[in-house]
């Protein structure tokens, strides 16, 4: 909806609207402003000046320094995120399918419980899980972190897929069916291919759940196979030593980079992956 | 091409919740086109898929020619459909989805060719076939959907309210076409609508459903002129059938039914003698082009009624003028060229032998028509669901 | 006569499509039944044990639930968990229905302004916690900017004061979360029937009336959403505490998650780690059961 004036006139009201707008910009702004000119100072300079003075000498050491320190760790990120994301949506998209496509009794119950799944607290499993995965030895792995951003990413993939196949008529897969072609074939040639919007947004919401948690990595994981959040979270929060609030910084932008990076890329399916898994979830 | 038999087809999803579908009988020949049709709700569109194997039936059997397709899944059944959203597949081209369903039964690329330029030509779609659906008009999609079915030359095509997205122009034109198409090809072909003017015109046997019970079978002509109860008389026909809940008396030995139009009387011989109609609640339903201006040479013939005009609508072909009788509105279906103005007194007259009567509890049908119409008529009319 | 009914047997083929659906669900089935429920479950009887560093299956009835109630630690986490809940919703929401509203008057570069308002949702609890750890730094954060630039009296040490330090937390939810809820406004306020809006003004009516007494109450559903969703989001706040304050100073900046962790997994309670875990879940049922219920209802309305 938008406002009705055809030409809106420059009222005192749209000059008081522009201001609040603007100023919330920059209020947004600040925190990754200091954050930028932090990461870019030398710990002496950030004694001296302030929050928002400029770098007397702009410098990387804390990029430098923050890399050597997050550099595996930020690595451990991408082998845990990648497969995760890529299993969780593919077995998301094959549940969609059913939930949608293919209903039978009990389907729909299945898709209630699983969508509990959405507002789980995953506290409540946090003890079993760790069981589990020391029983099946991928306690302290990444790997064990894959399975467990799987299993508890389901919900949110499902939810998707299933909310974006119900909007596809039926008639669709009946008529494929008429045409001889089965299960998967229908999948791979007719669904799959109008799928690409509703994969964007799959892949690029679990992209971001998975590298930005913390919870799973702290509980799940030790020493070398921690993901970059843990990491980050370990070194800002070391009471030994100087702190060189550079570093925090620059470590803090590389953790936040890649997930800030698929929002200036794709920020529309990011948008669209928030509200569709929060309004509908 | 096959003939398509339904035995006692039943269909229920689940004890307890109502029969969707309930001892469905019937049967039409090969190169037959019978419609199915009714209100939504009446379970046409669930027989179609049964048909179809789209979904299971809980009872009888569906033949398709000599064989017993009931248990098979839709791809054996070599059945092709025609969807009422098209259903065509968007990613794909016009060829590609003519293309889709001869791929999956392996046919040599050589003969896909030649099959999809015999369908496309028919259609006269081939400067389409690169196209993607999202890129044609609804009357261009709906060719390709036509041609997609047409391509597999199955035994039996269905069609599922096909032309209800086109525009009132274009159904028109397509519904034309269609009637052609089924001359030349003399396919088998069920098409289900909710429009009673496509199961008038297109339908060579009309299949009128209710609640999941067919409550007459026969063709455009049975139907229209002798409806089996008064939900079938009152369905088909546009505008529909007056229908003018009265009581039977009898006058001098014959049955008559006692019309007031408020300014005048008349009573209307029944051409039944049936004793057990006599002080019976009935409902006479008369078509409103049964209903015509009293003219000087058959007035002394046929019985004729004063009664003012309250409401005129020209449509152009007709004026339909509309009257109260037994303080029922009634409609009668008049000449354009007769313009009457409100307030005006007509003289109306109806010709007793049409009328049909009804009874008024049930809807069932009352007696019989005028004995030269049932002789032609109803020694053929299927009867179903007389309960 | 010729027509007997042959009733045709389901090839292997046709047995197998029947099924394959069912079978490509079943492992997600499992997954949910066990990871979901059955974890849940365990969980639930742990929190009836006297579990420490391993489980035991020792059964000691309600005690872990009365040794969490007489547990200072976990009184000062709820009443955070009350008062950061609160303030997080509340001025979310405000902030967010105030941009969304201002956003949606034909607004130049409205796409770049939105882009801003929603970045710090793409970011991880932790990196915001590092950032707004160090803005709200006493001493070197917005404390001396703010002194800097002239206001000489001006104190910022909530950071390290007890009674203020989760109103820092609530600053840096806010600042992440306000445009998530601008967002979903917005496309509310997008979805809005125009006409309404007309009729109110022919009736004349202010815009900010047609706003606050038309258009806002139709975006009711969008609202409950929301309001949910944050409160989800407030319950599970686990990352942000770790980074900013680590539940300092002492325990005041507790939440029940952060109470929970460190129970289990620090200090070797596992029992009582339980029980407070399935309080947690008690939470989110209360109010999640009321708004699916409220959902629910107004679909079948429809």
């Amino acid at each position: 909806m938008t406002s009705l004036a055809n030409k809106p006139a420059l009222s005192l009201s749209r000059v008081a609207i522009y201001a609040v707008l603007i100023i919330a910009v920059l209020l947004y702004l600040v925190p990754l402003v200091v954050m930028l000119l932090t990461s870019f100072k030398s710990p002496e300079d950030i004694g001296s000046g302030n929050l928002l003075s400029w770098p007397t000498e702009v410098t990387a050491i804390g990029w430098i320094k923050a890399w050597a320190t997050v550099k595996g760790y930020f690595w451990n990120s991408f082998l845990i995120t990648v497969p995760a994301v890529l299993i969780s949506t593919t077995i998301g998209a094959l549940n969609g399918y059913v939930l949608s496509m293919w209903r039978f009794r009990g389907s729909q119950l299945f898709f209630g419980l699983l969508l509990f799944g959405c507002f789980l607290p995953f506290q409540t499993v946090l003890l079993p899980a760790s069981f589990t995965l020391g029983k099946m030895g991928l306690a302290n792995t990444t790997t064990g972190l894959v399975f467990i951003h799987v299993v508890y990413g389901l919900a949110f993939t499902t939810l998707f897929f299933r909310n974006y196949y119900v909007s596809i008529p039926e008639a669709l897969v009946k008529a494929a069916r008429l045409d001889g072609a089965g299960f998967f074939t229908i999948f791979r040639r007719i669904i799959l291919p109008m799928s690409t919007p509703i994969i964007m947004v799959c892949l690029i919401w679990q992209f971001t759940q998975i590298w930005n948690d913390f919870l799973f990595g702290v509980v799940f994981s030790s020493g070398d196979s921690q993901p970059i959040t843990v990491a980050l979270n370990n070194l800002v929060n070391t009471s030994t030593g100087a702190k060189e609030y550079n570093v925090d910084m620059a470590a803090a932008m590389i953790a936040g980079l890649p997930t800030l990076l698929v929002y200036v890329v794709a920020g529309k399916y990011f948008v669209r992956g928030l509200t569709a898994g929060a309004v509908k979830g | 091409m096959a003939t398509l038999e339904l035995r006692n087809v039943n269909k229920t999803y689940g004890a307890g919740l109502p029969d969707t579908l309930k001892n469905i009988e019937l049967s039409i020949k090969e190169g037959e086109f019978l419609i199915l049709v009714g209100p939504s709700g009446c379970g046409k569109s669930t027989l179609m898929n049964c048909i179809a194997g789209l979904e299971n039936i809980t009872g009888g059997a569906i033949m398709i020619g000599d064989q017993d397709v009931s248990g098979m899944s839709p791809k054996d059944r070599d059945i092709a459909m025609v969807f009422q959203s098209y259903a065509l597949y968007p990613t794909m081209s016009v060829r590609e989805n003519i293309e889709f369903g001869l791929k999956i039964r392996k046919m040599p690329q050589a003969d896909i060719d030649a099959e999809v330029a015999r369908v496309a030509k028919l259609l006269q779609i081939e400067h389409l076939l690169n196209r993607k659906p999202g890129q044609l008009s609804g009357g261009q999609q709906q060719r390709v959907a036509m041609g997609r079915a047409l391509a597999r030359r199955p035994k039996i095509y269905l069609f599922d309210e096909p032309l209800s997205n086109l525009d009132a122009k274009l159904r028109v034109e397509m519904r034309t076409e269609m009637k052609l198409m089924h001359q030349r090809l003399k396919t088998t072909t069920v098409y289900v609508t909710h429009d009673q003017i496509e199961a008038m015109t297109l339908g060579d046997k009309v299949a009128v459903m209710k609640d999941g019970i067919i409550q007459q079978f026969g063709t455009p002509k049975q139907i229209y002129n002798d409806p089996a109860n008064l939900f079938v008389a009152s369905f088909i026909g546009s505008p529909p059938m007056n229908f003018i809940p009265l009581r039977l008396q009898r006058k001098d030995g014959r049955l008559v039914a006692l019309l007031d139009s408020g300014q005048a009387r008349c009573e209307l011989p029944m051409s039944m003698n049936d004793a057990g109609l006599e002080d019976r609640e009935v409902i006479l339903g008369l078509r409103p082009e049964q209903i015509v201006l009293a003219s000087g040479d058959a007035a002394g013939l046929l019985p004729t009624i004063r009664a003012e005009v309250q409401v005129t609508e020209p449509t152009g072909p007709d004026t339909l003028v509309f009257v109260t009788l037994n303080e029922s509105k009634v409609c009668c279906r008049l000449a354009p060229d007769i313009a009457p103005a409100v307030g005006e007194t007509l003289t109306l007259q109806f010709d007793p032998a049409k009328v049909l009567l009804f009874d008024a509890k049930t809807g069932e049908r009352l007696g019989v028509l005028a004995p030269s119409q049932s002789v032609e008529n109803m020694g053929n009319v299927t009867r179903l669901n007389r309960n | 006569m010729s027509s007997v009914a042959v009733f045709s047997k389901a090839s292997p083929f046709d047995a197998l499509q029947r099924w394959l659906p069912k079978l490509v669900l079943a492992p997600s089935m499992f997954i949910v039944l066990v990871g979901f429920y059955g974890y849940i479950l365990w969980t639930f009887v742990l929190s009836f044990t006297n579990s420490t560093f391993l489980p035991t299956y020792k059964f000691v009835g309600l005690a872990q639930y009365a040794r969490l109630f007489d547990n200072d630690r976990w009184w000062v986490a709820s009443k955070n968990l009350a008062v950061f809940g609160g303030m997080f919703i509340g001025i979310s929401m405000v902030v967010g229905v105030l941009l969304a509203v201002f956003l949606d008057q034909r607004i130049r570069r409205e796409g770049f302004i939105r882009t801003i308002y929603l970045y710090p949702m793409a970011l991880s609890m932790i990196v915001t916690g590092t950032a707004w750890k160090w803005l709200l730094n006493p001493g070197m954060g917005l404390d001396k900017l703010l002194r800097d630039w002239g206001w000489e009296g001006f104190r910022l040490d909530w950071l390290i004061d007890p009674d203020r330090v989760v109103y820092c937390l609530v600053i840096a939810a806010v600042w992440q979360a306000s445009g998530f809820i601008m967002a979903m406004f917005l496309a509310g306020l997008r979805g809005v029937d125009q006409s309404i809006i007309r009729a109110a003004q022919i009736d004349g009516a202010s815009m900010p009336k047609i706003y606050w007494k038309v258009v806002l109450p139709s975006l009711r559903p969008v609202f409950f959403s929301a309001v949910m969703i944050l409160a989800h989001i407030a319950i599970k706040s686990f990352d942000l505490v770790a980074a900013m304050t680590a539940g300092g100073p002492g325990y005041s900046s507790d939440l029940p998650a952060m109470f929970m962790y460190s129970f289990t997994f620090s200090r070797g309670q596992m029992g009582m780690g339980s029980a407070s875990a399935i309080l947690m879940l008690g939470a989110i049922l209360a109010i999640l059961v009321p708004y699916l219920y409220s959902e629910l209802r107004a679909k079948r309305n429809d």
